[in-house]
């Protein structure tokens, strides 16, 4: 279990002050996959290096596993990081060493003899999926392949959790799939608790359990990740579920705009419109959907425009309401 | 008045090439384990400074205090600016006390490391400010000490780099033991002197610097062919 209290980080540089993390509170409980989603400079980063301490927090505490990181001393805290691994965006594999050599990397760092660390990198090697790749140095990889021997690196000295800083940012939608899967592939068959850091919500619903929306600095929404994608409330959060809504109102004109969330009760976007002219008069006009179908129901949102009129918007809320779909005005 | 035929008048060439046979093989094994003699210990004071020129730095691995890092900085620069010939002279009483003459050619090492060292230090920072800051902190994040970042990580990563930059502070400290002839150093330097500027035996001073060209051309290449032989950057 992962523990943040009352954590703030500030950086004084000679011409500015920032304040990256502002009072955060978090608690992240084992064998979970917790995301933390933000804009670029929300202060993700700065947090999830306080997690491991690369960054000394200004105030406040982290507890992994019930050790308060910031009271150990820097051997003991060397010696904590084993159990608290990182993947990053960059990969940063060592370029003059081979793939099989990057996943002992670690063990060497712990004392782990040369035979028994080979063998070890070997099974990493094959968990990830590139038993053959063990000869071949990093540049000789793609993208994925790199933050594949990443991952096993970072799991080399069994740790009991692996932070993933926007590690799927520098990878292309398929690949990012593939890497996501392993993650929870990993998480599920060793239990290991995973904090995915990132700007992309798609990533976060399709591996998370929960998240944390961070916004300059500060957590401004946390919880369940269908409960947030349904009913995001604050702006970052809105801004995060529904990117491209913003400019939709601009399109909007003298139309009312409703959006409509779909939570897998529904089959079919159509119908669902087709029948409110048939039933109510009512002809909508499909501004914005990023809807999709996952067995049979569909998930996402849809923006519509109505005739802007208060009779109108009230009989089309209603009987949005009546087919089992989240509507809210725009 | 010389002459271009004075110097390679047949006279002056038989002579030359005895002294060729005669002196230059004994010369050209002195300026070879001179300089490597003084590349070696340079490397063993420079490559030490330059980690803890890195290292030590604000934002380092093992931040110094920084008016020590500024001492080091100002030590550095100082013995840079120093021209070699001056050099030689100032650290007699130094290369006294550790080769127990000032001249010769084993005491001429003492000024040419005291020269070179640091030169290897700045090359050395140069090359171990190459390596990504983020490798680094992935290493950190690892949980390795200071010593196994220097050690398995920065170092291995820059040693392409590295061996670039020795190459050309093993070419200079060539060039220097050449001026190490003035002060009774031995080597090719000092053949090219006694015979070309003393003794007006120009070809002989010719012949030496061909050999020095020669030796200067083997090093660069070697080192070039090393450095990226090593290099695992590349895709093949
Ligand atoms: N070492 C640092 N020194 C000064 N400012 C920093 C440093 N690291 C991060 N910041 C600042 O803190 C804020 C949050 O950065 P970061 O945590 O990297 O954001 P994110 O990962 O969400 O994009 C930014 O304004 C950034 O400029
Ligand atoms: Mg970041």
């Amino acid at each position: 279990m992962i523990e943040i209290k009352n954590l703030s980080k500030t950086f004084v540089t000679p011409d500015n002050t920032v304040e990256a993390l502002k009072n955060i509170n978090l608690s992240v409980n084992d064998g979970e996959i917790y995301g933390i989603i933000g804009m670029s400079g929300a202060g993700k980063s700065t947090l999830v290096r306080c997690i491991n301490m690369l960054e000394k927090p200004t105030s406040g505490t982290v507890i992994v596993n019930g050790v308060d990181l910031g009271s150990l001393s820097d051997r003991e805290l060397r010696k904590e990081r084993s159990k608290i691994t990182m993947i990053f965006q960059g990969f940063n594999l060592l370029m003059q060493r081979n793939c099989l050599k990057n996943i002992c990397f670690p063990l060497e760092i712990a004392g782990v003899k040369k035979a028994e660390a080979k063998k070890r990198a070997e099974e990493l090697l094959e968990i990830v999926g590139l038993p053959d790749k063990a000869k071949n140095y990093p540049a000789q990889l793609s993208g994925g392949q790199q933050q594949r021997i990443a991952i096993a690196r970072a799991l080399a000295t069994e740790p009991k959790v692996l932070l993933c800083d926007e590690a799927t940012s520098a990878l292309d939608p398929n690949t990012t799939a593939q890497i996501l899967d392993l993650i929870r592939d990993i998480n599920k068959r060793l239990g290991i608790t995973v904090i995915v850091i990132t700007h992309q919500m798609s990533v976060v619903e399709s591996i998370c359990e929960r998240v944390a929306i961070m916004d300059n600095g500060e957590v401004a929404e946390e919880g369940k990740v269908s409960e947030i994608f349904s009913h995001p409330k604050s702006l970052v959060a809105k801004r995060l579920v529904f990117p491209d809504s913003a400019e939709t109102a601009e399109l909007a004109g003298d139309e009312k705009l409703i959006r409509i969330i779909f939570n897998g009760h529904n089959s079919s976007a159509r119908p669902l419109i087709a029948e409110m002219a048939l039933k109510e008069g009512i002809t909508a006009n499909i501004c914005y959907a990023s809807t999709k179908t996952i067995s049979g129901d569909l998930y996402g949102n849809m923006i519509i425009g109505i005739p802007n009129d208060e009779e109108t918007v009230k009989r089309a809320m209603a009987f949005l309401k009546e087919e089992n779909v989240t509507a809210e005005e725009v | 008045m010389y002459i271009i035929a004075d110097i390679f008048s047949s006279e002056a060439v038989s002579e030359a090439l005895d002294i060729l046979k005669n002196d230059i093989p004994k010369a050209a094994w002195e300026t070879f384990y001179v300089t490597a003699l003084a590349s070696l210990f340079s490397l063993i004071l420079g490559l030490p400074l330059g980690v803890l020129l890195v290292t030590g730095s604000k934002g380092g691995i093992r931040p110094l205090p920084a008016p020590i890092m500024r001492i080091l900085d100002v030590i550095i620069n100082i013995l840079r600016s120093i021209p070699f010939l001056i050099l030689m002279i100032m650290v007699f009483p130094l290369t006294r006390l550790i080769a127990g003459s000032v001249v010769g050619t084993v005491p001429s090492i003492v000024p040419l490391v005291i020269a070179a060292f640091p030169f290897v230090a700045r090359l050395v920072e140069s090359s171990l400010r190459e390596v990504d800051p983020e490798i680094i902190e992935t290493a950190q994040s690892m949980g390795a000490s200071p010593w196994k970042i220097v050690t398995r990580v920065m170092i291995p990563e820059c040693m392409p780099s590295l061996i670039s930059n020795f190459t050309i502070a093993v070419t200079t400290i060539l060039s220097y033991t050449a001026m190490s002839g003035i002060i009774g150093g031995g080597g090719l330097g000092k053949i090219a002197i006694n015979y070309g500027y003393y003794r007006y035996k120009h070809l002989v001073m010719i012949f030496a610097v061909i050999i020095l060209v020669l030796m200067v051309q083997i090093i660069q290449t070697a080192g070039t062919f090393a450095a990226k032989k090593i290099d695992k950057r590349t895709r093949h």
